[in-house]
C-alpha cells in the first residue's frame, strides 16, 4: 500500500558511550492523505524519536534500520539534495516549545517567508508575502501579524506561527510533536481545531503525537499507543480510548478523567512505578512490572501484535479473554 | 469572620505599569475561605491571576487592598512573623526538576526547610528533643517514598519524575504545615505519574487533616480531587461552588466554555472563545467577561434584556459563603 507515509518495521539505537539505547524497537504505522493519526504515550517512550526519523532529524548517534517511506521515497535512504526538498514541502514537523524554536530578532512574517523562499527560488518577494498572508489567516491569525516579532505574541500565537510554517511549502504530511503541550485548555482547543480544519479542507496527513490520549482521541481518526519503544496499541481513536484493550491503554485513558464520571470523583487513576529505563528493559513484556493484570508468563512472553478485531491489534497475551475489567485506580 | 481556615477579603493585587503603561490588576477583588481539611481547585487560563492570588495567600505578594486571613487573623508581613507562617503554609511548585538543587541529596532538599526553621535546635529547648533524620525518614514515607532511608543520598537526577515531585511534597510535609498550596502540582508529570500524585494529596488530606489549594487550568484533575472549585476570570472569581455543582451544573458562560473544550470522546459542541485573556491593565467595563462571552454574542443576553447591564455595569465580588454563585447578570 503506497500510503502517505509507510514506516516499516522501524527500529532506531542510540549509542551512547558504550551502552546502546534502544528508542524505538520495531515499528510499522502508515497514514493516508486526509487522516490523522495520533501517536500516545509517556516520555521515554520513543514518539519524538518516531517523529524525528520521518524526516531524518535524528541526531547522529542514532542507529536507524527499516525503512521510512514518504510519499514512497525511503528518507533513510535518500541523498542529501532529495531530502532537503522533501523537507517542508513533501513533510514537515511542527515541534513542542515555539518560543524557543522561532527567531527573537526576526519578524515572524520572514520566518514563514523562509521556507518558501528556498524551495521556490521563482518566488518573488510580493508573492512570498502574499503567501505568507494566506497562511496566517489559514491558521486563524490576521496577516498584519506578519510585521510582529515572536514576544509580541501569546503562546497560543506562536504555536499557530509554527503551523503556518509547517504548512508554508503546501506538505502532504505534518508531524505535530505535542503542539500543545505548553498551552491552556482554551489555547489548546482553538490550536487543534486549526490542525483538525486543515487535516479537512487541504486533505493532508497529520501525525499528532501527545502524551494526553483525551487530546487524540477527540482529534485523530485512529491512535497508536506506544510503551517502551514499541507500539502496544492500535485502533480507531474512539476505541482506545473508550474501549482500551491493552491495561497501558486503560491506565492513560482513565488518567484524563471525565469531567462528571462519579467513578473518578476522588479516585484518581494511575499506574504503579515508572516508565522502564530503555538501557535495563524488563524481559517478557516491558510493561508486566506495572501491570495491573499480569500473570506469570508475561515475565517471560513478549506478546507479538496481534489483532482482537479488525483493525484492533494488541500486544498483550491477555487481549483475546473476554473483556478483563482492567484496574486503573492510583494507589498511594 | 470568615469559616476558612486561610482567607481572602476583598485581595487587590496591583501591579505598576512600567514606561508609562497602566497599572495592571493582577488580582481584582477576591474573597475566598479554605476550611482546614478541604481542597479547593482554583481554576483558570493562564494570565487570569490564579497564580497571583495564589502567592498572596503565600505572604509572597503583599495585597495592594483588602487582607489574607490565617486562623481568624490577618496575615502579618514582618519577616519574623511571615517565617512563622511560612511553616503553617507550604507551597508545591509545577515542575520538580527545577524546584530541587541537583547537587543536594534527597536527605539535604528535606531537611533545608527544618533548619531553616531552627526545628531540632527549639525542640532541644522545648524537651522534647526530636532528631533530624527521623523527621526526614517521616516526610519522605509519608510522601509514599518508602523506605525512606534507601533514597536519603539518592540525587534527583537518580529519581523519575514521579518521585521527584514526591521529594519536594516531602520537604514541605517535614514542616507539619496545616496547609499546602499546589501550583499545577501534576502538570509537568507524565500521565500514569499524574494520578499517583492526586492520590497522595488526597490521602494528606485524609490522614493529615490538611488543607489544599490547587492551582490549575485542568478541570479533570478539580474532578479527581477537589471538594470546592472557584473559577478565575481575570483577576476575579466569576463562578464558585462544590465541585459537584460548578462542574455539574455551571452557571457563568466561561465555566460552561471551560468545560465545552476538554477533551472528551462523546464531546458536547465546543465554545472556543475567541482570543486570549485579555490585559489585566485594562479591564473592560460592565462584566469583564463581555467582549468573549458567548451568551453575548449570540444574543441571548439582548433577549433577556441585558445586554447593556453585560457591557456597562460592573457585577459585585462573590461572596466566600458555601453556596454555589456566579457573578453573571444571567445568573442573578
Amino acid at each position: 500500500m503506497a500510503g502517505l507515509l509507510d514506516i516499516q518495521d522501524l527500529s532506531v539505537t542510540y549509542r551512547t558511550g558504550g551502552e546502546d539505547l534502544a528508542a524505538v524497537r520495531g515499528v510499522t504505522l502508515s497514514i493516508a492523505s486526509g487522516e490523522s493519526v495520533g501517536v500516545a504515550g509517556e516520555s521515554g517512550c520513543g514518539k519524538s524519536t518516531l517523529a524525528s526519523t520521518v524526516l531524518r532529524l535524528q541526531p547522529k548517534n542514532a542507529v536507524v534500520t527499516g525503512q521510512v517511506l514518504v510519499g514512497g521515497n525511503d528518507v533513510l535512504t535518500m541523498r542529501w539534495g532529495h531530502l532537503r526538498a522533501v523537507r517542508w514541502s513533501d513533510a514537515s514537523v511542527v515541534f513542542q516549545g515555539a518560543l524557543h524554536s522561532l527567531n527573537p530578532v526576526q519578524r515572524v512574517g520572514d520566518q514563514i517567508a523562509e521556507p518558501i523562499r528556498l524551495h521556490d527560488a521563482y518566488a518573488s518577494k510580493a508573492q512570498a508575502q502574499s503567501r505568507v498572508g494566506e497562511l496566517l489567516e489559514q491558521v486563524g491569525l490576521t496577516a498584519a501579524r506578519a510585521r510582529s516579532y515572536p514576544h509580541q505574541l501569546s503562546g497560543g500565537q506562536r504555536q499557530r506561527v509554527m503551523i503556518a510554517m509547517a504548512l508554508a511549502c503546501r506538505p502532504a504530511l505534518v508531524v505535530a510533536d505535542e503542539p500543545t503541550t505548553a498551552l491552556d485548555v482554551m489555547v489548546q482547543a482553538q490550536v487543534l481545531k486549526v490542525l483538525t480544519d486543515l487535516v479537512g479542507e487541504l486533505g493532508l496527513g497529520l501525525m499528532l503525537i501527545s502524551h494526553d490520549l483525551s487530546v487524540l482521541a477527540t482529534t485523530c481518526d485512529r491512535v497508536v499507543v506506544m510503551y517502551a519503544g514499541r507500539i502496544i496499541e492500535e485502533a480507531s481513536a474512539s476505541t482506545v480510548f473508550a474501549h482500551p484493550r491493552h491495561p497501558y491503554s486503560a491506565a492513560l485513558a482513565a488518567a484524563f478523567p471525565r469531567v462528571g464520571d462519579p467513578a473518578a470523583r476522588f479516585a484518581p487513576a494511575g499506574l504503579a512505578g515508572d516508565p522502564p529505563d530503555p538501557r535495563r528493559l524488563p524481559t517478557g513484556c516491558c510493561f508486566h512490572p506495572r501491570c495491573p493484570i499480569a500473570i506469570e508468563a508475561c515475565r517471560t512472553v513478549d506478546p507479538p501484535l496481534e489483532s482482537v478485531s479488525v483493525g484492533h491489534p494488541v500486544a498483550c497475551i491477555r487481549a483475546g479473554e473476554p473483556q478483563p475489567a482492567i484496574p486503573v485506580r492510583a494507589a498511594v | 469572620m470568615g469559616g476558612g481556615l486561610l482567607s481572602g477579603r476583598d485581595v487587590e493585587v496591583t501591579f505598576r505599569g512600567r514606561g508609562g503603561r497602566p497599572d495592571a490588576k493582577g488580582v481584582d477583588g477576591v474573597d475566598i475561605d479554605i476550611a482546614a481539611g478541604e481542597i479547593v481547585a482554583l481554576v483558570g487560563e493562564s494570565g487570569c491571576g490564579k497564580t497571583t492570588l495564589a502567592r498572596t495567600l503565600l505572604g509572597l505578594e503583599r495585597p495592594s487592598a483588602g487582607e489574607v486571613r490565617y486562623d481568624d487573623h490577618p496575615l502579618r508581613y514582618s519577616t519574623r512573623a511571615m517565617r512563622g507562617y511560612r511553616r503553617q503554609v507550604q507551597l508545591i511548585l509545577q515542575d520538580p526538576t527545577g524546584a530541587l538543587n541537583p547537587r543536594q541529596s534527597v536527605y539535604e532538599s528535606v531537611a533545608e526547610g527544618l533548619r531553616i526553621h531552627h526545628v531540632v535546635d527549639r525542640s532541644r529547648k522545648s524537651g522534647q528533643q526530636v532528631n533530624e533524620s527521623d523527621l526526614v525518614a517521616r516526610a519522605l514515607s509519608r510522601a509514599g517514598l518508602r523506605p525512606p532511608e534507601r533514597f536519603f543520598l539518592s540525587y534527583p537526577h537518580e529519581l523519575s519524575g514521579g518521585q521527584r515531585q514526591r521529594v519536594v511534597i516531602a520537604g514541605a510535609l517535614a514542616l507539619e504545615p496545616d496547609v499546602l498550596i499546589a501550583d499545577e502540582p501534576v502538570s509537568s508529570l507524565d500521565a500514569s505519574i499524574r494520578g499517583e500524585i492526586l492520590a497522595l494529596l488526597l490521602k494528606l488530606r485524609d490522614e493529615l487533616g490538611l488543607s489544599v489549594l490547587v492551582v490549575t487550568h485542568d478541570l479533570g484533575l478539580a474532578w479527581n480531587i477537589a471538594d470546592r472549585i472557584a473559577v478565575m476570570y481575570l483577576g476575579r472569581i466569576v463562578e464558585i461552588g462544590s465541585t459537584e455543582e460548578v462542574l455539574g451544573a455551571p452557571r457563568h458562560p466561561y465555566t460552561r466554555a471551560l468545560l465545552s473544550v476538554v477533551p472528551e470522546i462523546d464531546q458536547i459542541e465546543p465554545v472556543v472563545l475567541r482570543g486570549e485573556t485579555p490585559d489585566p491593565s485594562r479591564i473592560p467595563s460592565g462584566c469583564r467577561f463581555h467582549p468573549r462571552c458567548p451568551a453575548l454574542l449570540d444574543g441571548t443576553a439582548a433577549d433577556r434584556g441585558i445586554a447593556e447591564e453585560c457591557v456597562s455595569r460592573p457585577l459585585q465580588v462573590l461572596p466566600a459563603t458555601g453556596a454555589h454563585r456566579a457573578a453573571c447578570w444571567l445568573v442573578d
